[in-house]
């Protein structure tokens, strides 16, 4: 069997968090924003990443490619661990892990042209090649997302939302990376644009064979694009199973309470189904609750969930419950 | 059928369109900028100002260093404004002609306003963008010097200058240069702090973009509308600052005079009546001052029309 394309093991990101007015020796608060997350992803996979505000979808996407320190392993392709890389060496690595943001405006500099916009990653790591090469490459990219070639000296202001999620896109494409990174890329879009967009990276990855992270709060969307899901709750690792599987038979109670949170386009299912609510806000991730992190919002918690921490166990459908025997996925 | 090949016609007319020519915030900031009346008219007051300070002496008849003795020791009854002798201006009390003293006067006011000026965005701007953008013990250490250089008095510091190393315009160019980049410094990084953290600067750290072609490409760019307005804005400050050091007598050197000096020597013929070596030099002070904070303003508006 071939290595992964990407394995992480252990990732664990904390940032250390100092109140306005504490003097200089005094120890700064830790933050874990990441808790031990693994996962493995293989070439040509779309795993989605699902969960709440605040939950470390974001600061994941960025730990994977160095933007926030973090320890543990990423490893690429069987080999190389992306955290032990210096950012010169790194640099290597950016062509093939690229990003997508959530505000298409705010992620396109207002005073460059589009063409130089979707040009700048290629001007990076290629600097070999010519203007009329580029221009070449750039207005091929623009065709390819669905934008005409001839906009290439428009800036971003004229442009519309939609239409800027794919100038970012032809942005993170253009190097021909093999990772695509897309933090939140259509939760800032009208529903009709974001099935244009969400079609769009589909058929890119199906024709580049891309590998895709794809993180969403909307579980609709992330359904629909990913072959597995993994559900995070305050860093770490809840569930994490095939997509088919995990919309089908949610094992863990808090993906259950996701799910029933969708709400569903016909008012009869709507007002038949079981919602289940979740108690209270998210913790705050200075101080997490011990042992089980979602114990104080659970509806089946036990004395045993706050003395230890679950493990993620089973096998192609792993779940992080004291009440779920990973083996049947029935709740005991 | 028909649709497809319709489709397929469009295809080809799309890809054979011409390119499209984009529309800049530099371009609308412009537009902006021309459809406000006081801040045009008063660049082409400024433009006829600097035009005037460069060529007003070689149209005056008399040189600002002549002197007409037959006015000297009665300016205030021979030395008035007057076609026909050629001292439009009229005189001081010297016998030199004002309109070329005015003319010099100006240009040397400008200068030091331009230059200040000119030290300051460079060294202000560079200063502010890196401090900014690094962050960190870097920027706490790089604006604790900021404080510490702007908690000395800037008229004193200028006036020992002057003292110790005598008056000159190098000197008056060292002192102003020195402590006038410390407010851009500031503003800079401000503005740099709240520009690091937009999603563009983080999609080029993605893609590897070195932190100088960060800076260079995607911070300065963006600043220079904030850098634009505070320049016009700074460069009043200056000539007025190097005014009030020739007012009191320690600016430019004669037979160097500048706009301070012209209106200290001005105020002090108000007794003798002579009073248009006051109102010329300093006409031209105000309307020069003006015409900088229009300008100023009208810039303001058109590059950030959010922000009215």
């Amino acid at each position: 069997m071939t290595a992964p394309l990407l394995d992480v093991r252990d990732l664990r990101v904390s940032f250390h968090i100092r109140r306005d007015g504490d003097m200089p020796w005094t120890k700064p608060r830790e933050l874990k924003a990441l808790n031990g997350v693994n996962f493995t992803l293989n070439a040509g996979e779309t795993l989605g990443i699902v969960g709440e505000s605040g939950c470390g979808k974001s600061t994941l996407a960025r730990a994977l490619i160095q933007m926030v320190p973090a320890t543990g392993k990423v490893i690429w392709q069987g080999q190389t661990d992306l955290l032990t890389l210096s950012p010169h060496q790194m640099l290597a690595y950016r062509s093939q892990v690229q990003m997508v943001f959530q505000d298409p405006l705010a992620s396109l500099n207002p005073r460059m042209s589009v063409g130089s916009i979707i040009a700048e990653p290629l001007r990076t790591h290629h600097p070999e090649l010519s203007q009329a090469q580029v221009k070449q490459r750039v207005q091929e990219m623009m065709e390819r997302v669905g934008l005409l070639p001839n906009q290439i000296n428009r800036y971003p202001h004229e442009f519309s939302g939609g239409q800027c999620q794919r100038i970012g896109i032809a942005r993170a494409l253009i190097v021909g990376p093999k990772l695509l990174i897309c933090d939140e890329p259509v939760s800032a879009l009208d529903v009709s644009i974001q099935a244009q967009v969400i079609n769009l990276l589909a058929e890119l990855q199906r024709d580049l064979g891309l590998a895709m992270i794809f993180i969403a709060h909307d579980l609709s969307v992330v359904k629909h694009i990913s072959d597995r899901v993994m559900v995070l709750y305050l860093g770490r690792t809840m569930e994490l199973a095939e997509s088919q599987a995990l919309f089908a038979h949610a094992a863990h109670p808090y993906t259950k309470a996701l799910l029933s949170a969708v709400p569903i386009p016909d008012p009869v299912k709507e007002r038949a189904k079981t919602m289940i609510p979740l108690e209270g806000d998210l913790p705050s991730p200075m101080a997490p609750p011990s042992g089980c992190v979602f114990r104080t919002r659970c509806p089946i918690s036990q004395d045993r969930c706050a003395r230890e921490v679950p493990a993620l166990l089973g096998i192609g459908h792993e779940v992080a419950c004291h009440r779920v025997n990973a083996a049947t996925l029935e709740t005991v | 059928m028909v649709t497809a090949n319709l489709r397929a016609g469009d295809l080809s007319r799309i890809t054979d369109m011409a390119e499209v020519k984009g529309r800049s915030l530099w371009a609308d900031a412009r537009k902006r900028f021309m459809l406000n009346k006081a801040a045009v008219a008063s660049l082409f007051v400024l433009i006829f100002i600097t035009l005037f300070s460069f060529a007003g002496e070689s149209i005056a008849p008399w040189t600002n260093e002549e002197i007409d003795f037959n006015v000297i020791g009665s300016a205030d009854t021979k030395g008035m404004p007057s076609i026909a002798s050629g001292h439009y201006f009229g005189t001081d009390d010297l016998g030199r002609d004002l309109f070329a003293r005015s003319a010099q006067g100006t240009r040397i006011s400008l200068m030091v306003g331009f230059v200040g000026t000119f030290i300051a965005v460079l060294v202000g701007t560079v200063y502010g963008a890196v401090s900014g953008y690094v962050g960190g013990r870097t920027d706490a250490i790089m604006m604790r010097i900021v404080d510490i250089l702007s908690a000395i008095p800037y008229m004193f510091v200028l006036i020992l200058l002057l003292v110790m190393f005598g008056r000159s315009m190098f000197m008056i160019f060292v002192g102003i240069g020195l402590l006038s980049w410390l407010g851009m410094a500031r503003i800079v990084r401000g503005q740099t702090l709240s520009l690091k953290h937009k999603e563009y600067i983080e999609a080029a750290r993605a893609s590897g973009v070195s932190s100088w072609k960060i800076i260079l490409r995607h911070i300065l760019p963006n600043l220079l509308g904030v850098v634009a307005v505070y320049t016009t804005l700074l460069i009043p400050d200056m000539i007025m600052a190097e005014s009030f050091i020739s007012f009191l007598g320690l600016g430019v050197q004669e037979p160097l005079t500048s706009l301070g000096a012209l209106i200290s020597e001005g105020s002090k013929s108000i007794v003798q009546g002579s009073l248009w070596q006051l109102y010329f030099p300093l006409a031209f002070f105000t309307v020069t001052l003006y015409a900088f904070y229009f300008v100023g303003d009208g810039l303001r508006d058109a590059l950030d029309p959010k922000d009215r």
